[in-house]
Formats: structure tokens, sequence, C-alpha cells
């Protein structure tokens, strides 16, 4: 086959279609197009790209694997780092990852160009031939592990993660959720069209095939201690609590009707099926004007999410981000970014909000904004937005969604003095074992280093089950 | 989560108020006074918070009470023994802050009264003496008279429309009371209007009084921010730094709006299950 210079451009649905409804936007590479995107990888001798990918997944390997139509090895290779290729091939954001280290990628970029492999889409075709041939890797049971029982708090990336790789030990793993459905933000932030519910209920049933028993409406700290986890038996637990709790802007007028964080319009949306209202009972309200404020992959899928709300009920579409500094700034995949423009969503950037004023019932309808310059860096390195003064304007905005970041989620941590946590309210955690404060209490994901991405919370669930099994280990 | 008894406490043309005994042994063993669960009564259904009224750890049973004032509430008083709810969670906010205080009048409106019973009964239990101020719009509404008349020193009634004990509000009987005698905490649950005069009532006479709020909730877990409440001006969550708050501090208009956020969603999808 003939080495193509250019990447194999992804199917998608159109944008006027796919807004009408929920379904999947990428609709993945088929057979051919993978192969022609996986013959153009140079196979370097020292490849870059697996250091930009968090779990160090071998991705020359498996890329190697595909032209060889060797889709299974290709699978188990990908497996051997990562438990859910179909999940981060649609969510990991590759392009700040392995496809920027890619040597085709034009560097001193904030992200790859569009000469990187798209390494996600082969990821993806993988793990999806993966799911459709039911490829299970194989449990390596250690004898002495079956009168174990290790408990798993929270079912998003870093529990589900945690709690397979401890099964294929033979290992007896209870996962409590707090929500009644499994999944964490894989359910109730990421959208369907981004992260097809088959996908995560795929996943989720392997690991109950594996024998993982998942136990949803459990909130530990609240219907039960920690402690009682361990005078129920279990030796071990791993606290995969997720970054549960909105921020807000803490300008006047946020509380008015109709504004709300992201993580309760997703919610209400993904999670509660609000875009079926009244089939499904939870409602969520829906403006002419929609101003989502955040510029992060939140923000992307609130807005988005907002937009088919409008065109399913019949309002003409008006979503507006606002976002104090710039797009290249923005923290979104590129690729969200660009299906969000697609899409109809309008960009105002260098904006900030400063306040939000109401009718006489309380809902609110507009919202006032200043226009922001790029300053000198900051902390995170990027450039600080600086207020132009007398600048302000105001913004027709019915329905206002505050998507500007999460912070630790307390429940747990209160209840449970003896889990030191740092400042923020994150978890404090050994580095090299992720052990918290208390003894045989492990921790990953969100709750530990602050928002990240789901292969990170993955990486660090792997850290944690490596470090259980030791310590299970010197209990034999 | 299996319904073992439902007993109808009143019919009200303005809806059923309902008792539930529902078995649920971890939530039963943890629930304290003044905390509440979040329920689903089905799998396409709402999450909604209801306060804990009874918690009997050697049973394993928790006690309900809801009022049919919306779809979910409704579907719920539709439900029998041997029904399982899809969904419950708890017991979630803080509990009340049960000490001797001394002298304590708990105000209870409506199906608030279900929340202040078992708040009434932990601070009898911690010595304090209780003095009840019970309302309901009238007679046949009025729900847990007896139970409250047994953990209470004293239990006063009003009626909107005078059909049993006072004609008036509770307010009425509570400022009476602040006139009449010194007393040391004020606890109040019921309607928006009356907690919300019960603050300026108790303010007049510098009296510290406590309210629990009904905010609007999704996760009940702080996931999500829907029940915020201004607070002395502070942006703070009715699920996890609540439900009970300073009365004198909460702001009022601000949640009565928020709180009518789904009232024409609502009207729309009773009307479509004709509840």
């Amino acid at each position: 086959m003939k080495t193509r210079k250019e990447a194999v451009k992804i199917k998608e649905k159109d944008a006027a279609g796919r807004t009408a409804g929920f379904e999947e936007v990428v609709e993945g590479y088929s057979e051919k197009e993978t192969l022609q995107e996986a013959g153009r990888c140079l196979q370097c001798k020292n490849p870059t790209c697996i250091g930009g990918c968090p779990v160090e997944i071998d991705i020359k390997t498996f890329i190697r694997q595909i032209t060889e139509k060797d889709y299974s090895g290709a699978y188990f290779t990908i497996r051997q780092k990562n438990d859910f290729p179909s999940m981060c091939g649609r969510v990991c954001p590759a392009e700040y990852q392995c496809r920027k280290a890619c040597v085709l990628s034009k560097k001193g970029l904030p992200f790859c160009s569009k000469e990187a492999i798209n390494i996600h889409f082969l990821e993806r075709f993988v793990g999806d031939y993966g799911m459709a041939n039911d490829l299970t890797v194989p449990v390596r049971e250690h004898k002495d592990f079956s009168r174990f029982q290790v408990a798993v708090v929270g079912s998003g990336p870093a529990g589900l993660c945690c709690a397979g790789e401890l099964a294929r030990q033979g290992i007896r793993v209870t996962v409590f959720e707090g929500l009644h459905g499994s999944g964490g933000v894989l359910r109730y932030g990421i959208p369907p069209f981004r992260l097809p519910r088959e996908v995560l209920d795929f996943e989720v049933d392997y690991l109950k095939r594996l024998g993982v028993i998942l136990i949803p409406n459990c909130i530990i700290g609240k219907t039960k201690t920690l402690d009682a986890l361990f005078e129920e038996g279990y030796a071990a637990v791993f606290l995969g609590l997720g970054a549960g709790t909105p921020s807000f802007l803490r300008v006047p007028g946020e509380n008015l009707c109709n504004v709300y964080s992201a993580n309760e319009f997703l919610t209400r949306v993904n999670l509660m099926s609000a875009y079926q209202f009244p089939r499904h009972h939870t409602p969520v309200n829906i403006g002419k004007h929609a101003v989502v404020i955040g510029g992060g992959n939140t923000a992307m899928d609130a807005a988005r999410v907002a937009l088919r709300l409008q065109k399913m009920n019949g309002i003409s579409p008006d979503t507006t981000i606002l976002y104090r500094r710039t797009e290249v700034e923005m923290p979104a995949r590129r690729l969200e970014i660009e299906h969000a423009k697609e899409e109809g969503i309008k960009f105002r950037l260098l904006v900030k909000p400063v306040g939000f004023s109401g009718d006489e019932k309380g809902f609110v309808q507009k919202t006032k904004c200043l226009q922001c310059k790029l300053g000198e860096p900051d902390d995170s390195g990027r450039r600080r937005p600086v207020d132009i003064k007398g600048s302000d304007f105001e913004l027709d905005c019915d329905l206002a969604i505050i998507a500007i970041g999460l912070k630790a989620n307390a429940v747990l941590t209160k209840a449970t003095p003896a889990l030191k946590v740092d400042p923020w309210g994150d978890v404090v955690v050994d580095k090299e074992t992720v052990e918290t404060s208390v003894a045989n209490v492990f921790a990953g994901g969100d709750i530990v280093g602050g928002e990240g991405t789901v292969i990170e919370a993955m990486g660090m669930a792997k850290k944690a089950a490596r470090s259980i099994t030791k310590r299970l280990l010197e209990k034999t | 989560m299996k319904i073992l008894n439902k007993k109808i406490l009143t019919q009200g043309t303005s809806g059923r108020v309902v008792r539930f005994d529902v078995f649920s042994p971890e939530i039963a063993r943890q629930a304290k006074a003044g905390q509440f669960v979040v329920l689903m009564v089905k799998k396409e259904g709402e999450r909604i918070p209801l306060t804990v009224v009874e918690a009997d750890p050697a049973k394993g049973v928790l006690a309900l009470i809801a009022q049919e004032a919306g779809l979910t509430t409704a579907l719920l008083c539709r439900a029998d023994a041997g029904d399982e709810l899809y969904s419950l969670v708890g017991p979630l906010g803080h509990p009340t802050e049960i000490k001797k205080y001394g002298r304590v009048i708990v105000v209870g409106g409506g199906v608030g009264i279900a929340e202040i019973y078992p708040v009434a009964k932990a601070l009898k239990g911690a010595g304090n003496e209780v003095t009840a101020v019970l309302g309901a719009r009238t007679r046949e509404l009025l729900i847990l008279e007896d139970e409250m008349k047994e953990v209470c020193d004293a239990c006063h009634v009003a009626t909107d429309d005078g059909s049993y004990g006072r004609k008036g509000f509770t307010t009425d009987i509570l400022k009476e009371l602040l006139e009449s005698s010194r007393y040391d905490l004020v606890y109040a649950v019921g309607p928006l209007p009356m907690m919300r005069k019960v603050a300026l009532v108790t303010k007049d006479f510098n009296v510290p009084a406590r309210v629990s709020l009904n905010a609007i909730m999704v996760d009940g877990t702080g996931m999500c921010g829907c029940c915020r409440v201004s607070i002395a001006g502070e942006t703070r969550f009715s699920c996890v730094d609540g439900p009970e708050f300073d009365a004198h501090a909460v702001d009022w208009d601000e949640l009565m709006k928020r709180n009518n956020i789904y009232a024409e969603k609502e009207k729309h999808i009773c009307r479509l299950n004709n509840v």
C-alpha cells in the first residue's frame, strides 16, 4: 500500500444532522482507513509518541500490528497499559499527549499539528474490534488472593480501572457508587455524542463478568464510614472519588434561575435523561440565548448539549461560549472546539462575565461582561487575562452555564478526619505507592491531582492496583 | 428499598400526605434527626429529597412522609407496600445539632411537621423543654399531632380556617409565646412563607432560629449546586452545607424564586400524567 503523507480524515456525522439528537459524532475509521493511517507511521527507532502517553502504551508496536492486520495483537498490546481503549480512543486529549509527541507533528505548538498520526482513532478502531470480538485479557489468578476483598469507592474512570486490575488477579472487588448509575463522570458528565453509553455499559458489564460487585446508592462517608469497610473485612480500599464540586464565578446574580453549573446541567441531561422530558421526569430549562462560561471540555460539552436542546425544542440555535483568554489557551480538546464550531456554537473570546441580571421572577436575562486582553503568563504558564477598564457590555442570556472547573468533593474527607487533604481538599498520597495517610487506603484520579483526564486517572488507578497487590502479597 | 407499610395520613383536596416505612438497614443505622434521603420512585423518575422522619436501626426501617405536590410525590404516594423504590440513598446533609439549649420552640407547618418530629424528639431526649407549634390549612390536613404531643412539653395548634385549634398562623402563636416568656431556640420547618415569617418574628425578639431548607436537588451530595442558597451573602449548598441554616441569614426571596424554577414544566408533566 502506498504511504500517504496526509492524515486520513475521520468520518463524522454532518453538523446539521447530528445536532438534532445525541448520536455519536465521530463515526470512526473503516478497516481500510485504519490501515492507511497506520501505514503513515514511520515506526521510529526511538518512538517519542510513547513518552506522550500518560500510561505509556506501546504505540509503535500496536500500530505495526495494525499494518500486519493483527488487530487482536494490537488490542492486547494496548491492553497491557490501558484497560479501556474504546473509551480512551474517544475521549483522550491525544492532541496534547501522544500525538503532540509524534515525530510528524510540527513542534513549538501547545498541541499537535494535523500531520501527527491519528493515534487515538487507531486506538478506537482496535478497542472497538476487541469489544466486537469479545477479546478479554486473561485472568491471572493468584491462588492466595481469593480470600481478599478490596473496596473501590467511586465507579468513574479511576475506580473502574482499579477494580478491573484487581479482579483480573482473582481479588474479590466491590465497587461502591453514590449515584444510581455507574461510570461517574463518564455517565453524568460526558455526553453520549462523545461517548456512547453502549461503550461504557460494555466496560461495566465486563467488570461484572469478572466477578466485580457493583453497589449503587452507597455513599462512603454517609451510608457507611471508611472504617466500616475495614470492619466488614475489606483488606484495602481504593478511593476514586473524582472532583465533584462545581466552582462558581462568585459574581452578582449567579444564583438567578437558569444559571446552572455545568455539572448540574450535564447531570440533568446525561444521567437523568432530561432531554427526553417528559418521558423522563427530570426537567431542564433551555433558553433562546444560551451562554456557556469556560474553555475546557466541560464547557464544550455543555454548549453542544444546550444547542442540541434548543434545536430539539424548536428554538433557533443561539449558544455562545465566553472565555477570558483566546482559543490557543483553551484547555479543551482541539477536536471538540472544531466540533463545537461546526455545530454553530459562537465563541466570544477575551470576555469575562462580571454579573447577571434577571426579571422580576428571578430568571436570568442578561449577563454583563468585560473585555480582556492577555497579560503576563500566570502559574499555569498561560497568559493571564487582564480586564480592559470601561469595556463592559451586556449580552442577552436566558440560560447561563458555568463551566469553570471543579473542586474536590468533601463528603468523605470531612467524615474521615484521619484522611489527610491538601489546602484544596485533594487527598494527599505517597507519590510512589499512592497510599493515603490512612493505612491500606489508596487514592487516584481527580481526588488526588485535581481535574485531570480519564487516562491520567487510569494511570493512577493502575499504580494503586499494583500497590494493593503488593500489600496483599505481604499478607499472604 | 422495599416499602413495608403505607399509611395515608390525610386525604386533603390539595394532595394526600402519606407515610411510608421503607426497608433500608444501612441508612436506618446511620440516620440522625435532621438528615434526609434522595430517592427515585421509577427508573425514568426524578431524584427528590425527603426528610427521614424515623429510623429504626434494629428493624432496619426508615419512615418517610410525602405530600402529593408534583409528579414524583404523586407517583410515590401511589406506591404500595411491597413495591420497591428504584433508588434510595442517604442519610444526607448534616444532622441537627442536638444538645441542651434550654427552652426550645419547634414550629411545623403542613408536611413540615414530619420534619420537626424527629428533631423535637431528639431535643426532648437531650433534656430541653420543648414547646410545639403546629399549623395546617384545615383540621383534616394536620398530621402527627399525637406523636408531637407525646414528645413535647406543650403543643399548640393553629389552622388557617379555624377548624381546629387557633384560627390563624403558627407565627401568631409563636409571637405570643415569645412575648410571654424567654426561649433559647426556635426550630422551624414548613412552607417558605412560614419559615420566612418565623425568621422575622424571632429576629424581633432576638431569639436564635434554625430552619431546614427544602431547596431543589439532584444528586444531594454537593455535585451539582442546584440547591445553592445565599446565607449571609455567601453561596452555600443546602445538601452538604445544610439542610439547616440560621433563619436570620437566609435570602428568602432568592430561595422562593429558585424553588419555582421548574413550575411550568411541573404543571405540564402533571397534566400529561393526570396528576
